[in-house]
């Protein structure tokens, strides 16, 4: 299941998704929530996957960990890892439960979501869960993995850490459960941290002080970003690279200033000019996108965004899936960019 | 400010609100201190306008929100509103039943599309169950109005029979705006109306919102976090910060000029989307948040880098620095 690769003479990148698609068989039908995804993740950046709600950004996450729920599973692609000894492994192709990916989630890549109590337990106290999750994964006495949880927790800018040791999560405010399943996910030092939604949850100036603190500790591990958001202006203060998500696959990526100053794809495009933004007045109303994401069961033909697309094309845009091609900065798929196929 | 009888334009006017909940104690539950959520807050709210009040969580303005519904009963300070059938009438001490009668003048539209629309009922219900009550209607007279409101919300009329489960976020909070409207009502109070909603959805919503404060000539009281959302569509905006109003002014001057130094620290932690305005990081991070709740000290000031001795000797006062209502000693200096 890993076989060893000779070291490229060019930096591979940590992570590299390949055509994933992440289905759920459900009574009602197949719902197609990662539909074909395209990505990679390099080593020491920050990618910010952006989309709205159902565009099946955290299922793909999810599948990076294998840690989807049934009745979903990865169906095709392939995600490669390339380990720190060097060697790739490609995370699709393990069994969910294997001690291999189990070796993988927490030690290599950690995630962190919008909820924290998704990944604390209520009735453990604070500490003993980060010494556990320390104990799994590095070799440490129990002293000594209780003095790397209290670093962590002061690390993570949590006041008094040596008492908070001892705290409940109940007994913490949402910024600060926030920063302990910070502290937990990094204690191991992943080289990948997936951040779902971290900061949804939270007010603008817990959300800033998170990400912040999220930038300071990529930078002290160089560790690797991918977080998941719906917020333009998250991704504006702290992304490298953006991907847009939409109905399950990726419709334009690139590095963040083309990705903001010159979107190619029309949802990219429209998602920028919809969001109210402090200073600049709108006369009247917002340009809104019409419509509304397509239920899962019922996925258009042809391009997802077709039906809400300003742009569409009958007879281009329903009959023909566009691909993600290079343009300019931007790897866009769309055929007001793309040569339309001759047949399909 | 010193006028205090309410103008002809005044629909609501809040004079010295406050509400502070009990915290009970020991073994024969004896007060020993109050959660002071809202404290001594003044302001008035124009016919026709929207009024914007952001604030942090538990910076009180839900509580705010629900003291002017009535559902919680403000232990101090008077609610004036201007009834279109009852005259002047104080919100505060009206009795249970004349406000039965006025929550069809004021309605309320919630942030959760989910929990505040009853599963098992069908649309029809959720938005016709008030006209049933007001006005008597039923069959097809009722089916037919509630139809018409669905129209006006932006929903197609033949989804009268479906459930909540039917719809997506979005359209569940039109079917939440259209029971607002239900009533004809004056005044609206919209609290995170439009938090839940996707970014797409949630400037159709906003768009709606306006539409139909120009054609039934809507006030809003509109209780969000979002700071750009609020500059978008409100005419005033009033700043909370832990159950105090500590700056209310003009959208356009607030945004312009923030003079209190919370609202500049909130309006400097909102990310900006544009990559190249990335604010200095060790700049922005705020101290964290401490409450000193004491009578004689301003609130901000354990988290405020202006604080002087002044700000932790005094509870400021109200007082308006060009065109501002600010609470802060040195408004205007700093």
């Amino acid at each position: 299941m890993t076989q060893p690769t000779p070291i490229p003479t060019e930096p591979a990148p940590l992570l590299r998704i390949d055509g994933l698609k992440t289905h759920f068989f459900t009574d009602d039908g197949v719902v197609k929530a990662v539909d074909g995804v395209d990505l990679t993740v390099e080593q020491g950046k920050t990618l910010c996957v952006l989309g709205e709600s159902g565009c099946g950004k955290s299922i793909m996450a999810r599948s990076i960990l294998r840690i989807v729920d049934r009745p979903g599973r990865i169906v095709d692609g392939s995600i490669t890892y390339q380990a720190a000894d060097g060697r790739s492994v490609d995370l699709a192709a393990m069994s969910p439960t294997s001690p291999a990916i189990r070796q993988i989630r927490g030690s290599d890549i950690a995630m962190i979501f919008q909820e924290p109590m998704t990944s604390l337990g209520p009735i453990q106290k604070i500490g003993k869960q980060i010494v556990e999750t320390i104990l799994l994964h590095r070799k440490m006495t129990k002293a000594e993995a209780k003095e790397t949880a209290i670093e962590m927790l002061n690390r993570v800018g949590i006041p008094r850490p040596r008492e908070r040791f001892e705290a409940y999560p109940f007994e913490l405010s949402g910024g600060m459960r926030q920063r302990a399943m910070i502290a937990m996910a990094l204690c191991c030092q992943p080289r990948l941290l997936i951040a779902d939604e971290p900061t949804t949850a939270l007010d603008v100036t817990t959300q800033a002080q998170i990400l912040d603190l999220i930038a300071d500790l990529k930078e002290e591990f160089n560790m690797a970003v991918m977080l998941i958001t719906h917020d333009l202006g998250v991704v504006a203060e702290v992304a490298e690279d953006v991907a847009v998500m939409y109905l399950g696959k990726v419709v334009e990526k690139g590095d963040v200033y083309s990705i903001f100053e010159e979107p190619k794809h029309p949802y990219t495009r429209a998602l920028l000019e919809s969001v109210p933004r402090i200073g600049v007045k709108h006369a009247g109303r917002l340009p809104a996108i019409e419509g509304m994401v397509p239920h899962p069961l019922v996925r258009p033909t042809g391009c997802p965004f077709r039906t809400r697309c300003r742009d569409f094309m009958p007879g281009t845009c329903d009959v023909h899936q566009p691909v993600l091609q290079r343009h300019g900065r931007t790897d866009v798929a769309c055929f007001l960019h793309n040569p339309v196929p001759a047949h399909g | 400010m010193d006028d205090q009888t309410p103008m002809d334009d005044v629909i609501l006017d809040v004079r010295d609100l406050s509400m502070h909940f009990p915290v009970r104690a020991g073994m024969f539950g004896k007060n020993y201190s109050a959660v002071r959520a809202v404290d001594n807050v003044s302001f008035q709210v124009h016919r026709g306008e929207t009024f914007g009040i952001v604030g942090e969580s538990g910076s009180g303005k839900t509580t705010l929100g629900r003291c002017i519904m009535r559902i919680l009963g403000p232990t101090g300070g008077e609610i004036a509103y201007a009834s279109e059938g009852a005259g002047m009438v104080d919100l505060a001490a009206v009795e249970d039943a004349q406000m039965r009668d006025l929550w069809r003048e004021i309605r309320m539209i919630f942030q959760d599309p989910q929990s505040s629309l009853n599963p098992r009922l069908p649309v029809i219900e959720l938005v016709g169950q008030v006209l049933r009550k007001a006005e008597g209607l039923k069959g097809a007279a009722l089916a037919d109005r509630v139809a018409e409101l669905l129209k006006s919300v932006g929903l197609r009329p033949e989804i009268l029979h479906r459930y909540p489960a039917a719809f997506s976020g979005g359209q569940r909070q039109r079917i939440g705006i259209a029971r607002a409207l239900a009533t004809k009502p004056q005044l609206v109070i919209a609290d995170e109306a439009v938090s839940a909603l996707d970014v797409s959805i949630q400037a159709q919503t906003l768009n709606l919102l306006q539409d139909l404060q120009e054609e039934f000539g809507l006030t809003y009281v509109f209780i969000a976090h979002d700071l750009a959302v609020v500059e978008h569509i409100c005419d005033r905006v009033a700043v909370m910060f832990l159950g105090e109003i500590v700056e209310l002014a003009d959208t356009e001057t607030l945004f312009a000029s923030p003079k209190h130094p919370y609202t500049r620290a909130l309006l400097s932690a909102v990310p900006v989307p544009d990559p190249r305005q990335r604010s200095d990081r060790r700049l922005r991070a705020a101290a964290p948040a401490e409450v000193t709740d004491t009578a004689t000290a301003c609130k901000f000031a354990a988290r405020c880098p202006h604080a002087q001795d002044l700000c932790r000797r005094q509870r400021p006062q109200k007082r308006v620095v060009d065109g501002a209502e600010v609470l802060c000693h040195f408004a205007g200096e700093i």
